[in-house]
């Protein structure tokens, strides 16, 4: 049996999905599309029943493409469940009554019981139940409430014997039931309501957003730093190194296998991001450096997006945006971007012209390092102090602008305007937040570290053969005479092609001055997206799309990296 | 009185009378609730010809200066 959880956007059908299927939960693409979905599985009466959480729709005669696959979806299921939001009933209905008219059977959950009370919001259940011929379940997923009355209701899903001929009869129709059912009491606003007002309007919305997006960035450095300082650079040193300082010693202490698998000996001594082995940096660059920052990004993320605030920064930065050829939406796959612009370039998809699309995805990829890249960035340079970090961040942030500019001045067309529901806030559910968190920190793991400890094991080959330095002083009038980095640099802007984190750490392998180093971290994150992103980019934009991007991407990396070269002063840190 | 979206101000409000805009745009906009006959306010307007956030029912919409000179409201008499 195939269940579909179907409803509107923001009306927790996530954590209905969560509270039914439990832990093995598959995310994936819709076939052909890059439109997501998550499916499951749930038990009733002993017999095992698939539950696929359906793309929010606000209606079946599709307008957006996550409405078209929303709508195919439908015809493949045997029961729906409806998950319509107690609190704005009147619009949620619109859909609901949409899936009444199909030949499937519907349960309707009420979700978001517990809000209607505060909301001054009475809805006579029984007396809908009627009116529609389904069963209607109150639902509170957050607290888990009615969830089983949900289960058992299942069976009695039902098909209505509604019929509509137009949309304005189905309004009519809408309008006729929430009459009946629905009776609201005026009261005061609740301070909630005052925010939610608050953030949208230009004065408080802006210094609203510059604490939110602050304060995000200070506490994801906090965990990130905490997690390093406190639990696994302890577990390294303490409990990996001695291991590995054995395995040395077995193998001798050099020679072509042990530095493959243990790394180079610095100065006797095993260091875990210069040594270069595959048990040494290439367990401690994934686990040690990236992995920390993942948790804390993707956390703080999850919240940011479960509790309804992304669309009010949507709406407060949508002017700015429009300077750039997008619209405020775009600022999802931005702050996507700033994870892994994997997902960030799919997210792109949120936007409706394909030029937008070109110019969102493109600054992406050249302006906006990943997670990866910025943990690196701030191992490898924060230890010098934070303002070469700073210098990093400002010309990549200074390059996302000017290239906007640029970009939405010489394509031809105009950005699209925006049109969003803003949802009200809510506490962000734990429950889903975490899942989410999981499957992200399970998702970096599966995909980085075999690509990061392949990276090594061919670095360590082609260094000995001596590829490399042939490679090298092919390229050496252009990384040493324009970006003034040495030579052997051109290794890891290779490598940055597979990784960005394990070319980052292949700038620790080489002396460099910290102007090189933050040089190369600039035209590291600029260059050659890594491997994964080029193949979505590929499927997103097309050949010929990409090509123009990579050609604007190799332009500027050599730039911008030419240009500090000049500009920035030798600031007189040797390493 | 008749006026457009983008010339209410904040916190006034009234009933959509038309939207002024081609299929693609009236199904976008009725899908999510703005429909002729419905009651409208708006909340704010961001400068330079940002976005209007208004609220229909119990929805909370953004919607581009553009889009929103396109929807005709008349505002409330006992409002004035």
């Amino acid at each position: 049996m195939k269940i579909l959880l179907m409803g509107n956007p923001n009306v927790g059908k996530s954590v209905i999905f969560s509270r039914l299927t439990g832990v093995r939960v598959v995310s994936s693409n819709y076939p052909g599309t890059t439109v997501g979905f998550t499916s499951g599985f749930m038990k009733i009466d002993d017999e095992v029943a698939e539950v696929i959480d359906v793309p929010g729709a606000y209606t079946l005669e599709p307008t957006c493409e996550a409405e078209e696959i929303a709508l195919r979806m439908l015809e493949t299921g045997d029961v729906v469940i409806a998950v319509v939001d107690a609190t704005n009933l009147e619009r949620n209905l619109y859909l609901t009554l949409q899936l009444l008219e199909r030949d499937v059977p519907v349960v309707i959950a009420l979700n978001m019981w517990d809000d209607t009370k505060h909301r001054g919001v009475r809805i006579d259940v029984e007396r809908l139940e009627g009116i529609l011929g389904v069963p209607v379940i109150p639902t509170v997923a957050l607290s888990g409430q009615g969830i089983k009355e949900l289960v058992k209701s299942i069976p009695a899903a039902a098909n209505s014997r509604i019929s509509m001929n137009s949309r304005d009869e189905r309004w009519a129709f809408v309008g006729k039931v929430v009459d009946q059912v629905q009776q609201i009491t005026h009261r005061h606003h609740k301070w909630t309501e005052r925010l939610e007002d608050a953030s949208v309007k230009p004065r408080t919305g802006l210094i609203m957003a510059a604490a939110v997006l602050a304060a995000s960035f200070y506490i994801v450095r906090f965990i990130g730093e905490n997690l390093i300082t406190y639990l696994f650079d302890p577990l390294f040193e303490r409990l990996w190194l001695p291991v590995l300082m054995k395995l040395s010693n077995l193998a001798g202490g050099g020679g072509f296998l042990h530095d493959v698998v243990v790394g180079k000996l610095i100065a006797g001594e095993i260091h875990f991001v210069e040594s270069f082995g595959l048990l040494s940096s290439g367990l401690y660059v994934p686990f040690a450096m990236v992995l920390p920052y993942i948790v804390s990004f993707y956390l703080i993320l999850g919240i940011l997006e479960d509790t309804g605030y992304l669309p009010r920064l949507a709406v407060l930065l949508d002017t700015a945006m429009h300077r750039l050829g997008l619209h405020g939406y775009a600022i999802i796959p931005t702050l996507l971007g700033l994870g892994c612009n994997v997902p960030a370039v799919l997210a792109t998809r949120v936007l409706e012209s394909k030029r937008e699309r070109f110019i969102a995805a493109t600054l992406v990829c050249i302006a906006l390092p990943c997670v990866s890249a910025q943990a690196m960035i701030f191992g490898l340079v924060g230890k010098y102090g934070g303002g070469y970090v700073a210098i990093v961040y400002g010309t990549l942030f200074l390059v996302w602008i000017a290239l906007g500019i640029t970009l939405n001045h010489t394509l031809k067309g105009l950005s699209p305007e925006l049109l969003i529901e803003i949802p009200p806030y809510r506490l962000p559910p734990w429950l889903t937040v975490l899942q989410k968190l999981f499957s992200r920190i399970r998702g970096f793991l599966i995909e980085a570290v075999p690509i990061i400890l392949a990276a090594v094991l061919v670095i360590n080959i082609l260094f000995v053969m001596g590829i490399f330095d042939y490679i090298a002083d092919f390229t050496a009038p252009v990384i040493t005479g324009i970006l003034g980095l040495p030579k052997e640099a051109v290794i890891a802007i290779i490598i940055g092609f597979l990784r960005k984190d394990a070319a980052l750490g292949m700038l620790a392998l080489s002396t460099l001055t910290v102007k090189q180093l933050v040089v190369g971290s600039v035209v590291l994150s600029m260059f050659f997206p890594c491997i994964a992103t080029f193949v979505v980019l590929l499927r997103e934009l097309g050949l010929k799309d990409l090509l123009r991007s990579v050609g604007i991407m190799i332009f500027l990396a050599l730039i911008v990296g030419g240009a500090l070269n000049i500009i920035l002063p030798d600031f007189h840190i040797v390493r | 009185m008749v006026k457009t979206l983008t010339e209410l101000k904040p916190e006034e409000s009234g009933t959509v009378i038309e939207i002024r805009g081609g299929q693609g745009l009236v199904n976008r906009l009725n899908a999510m609730g703005v429909i002729p006959g419905k009651k409208i306010t708006k909340v704010s307007s961001m400068f330079m010809r940002g976005p209007v956030t208004v609220q229909v029912n119990r929805t909370m919409l953004a919607v581009g200066f553009g889009m929103a000179r396109k929807i005709i409201v008349e505002i409330d008499r006992e409002a004035q």
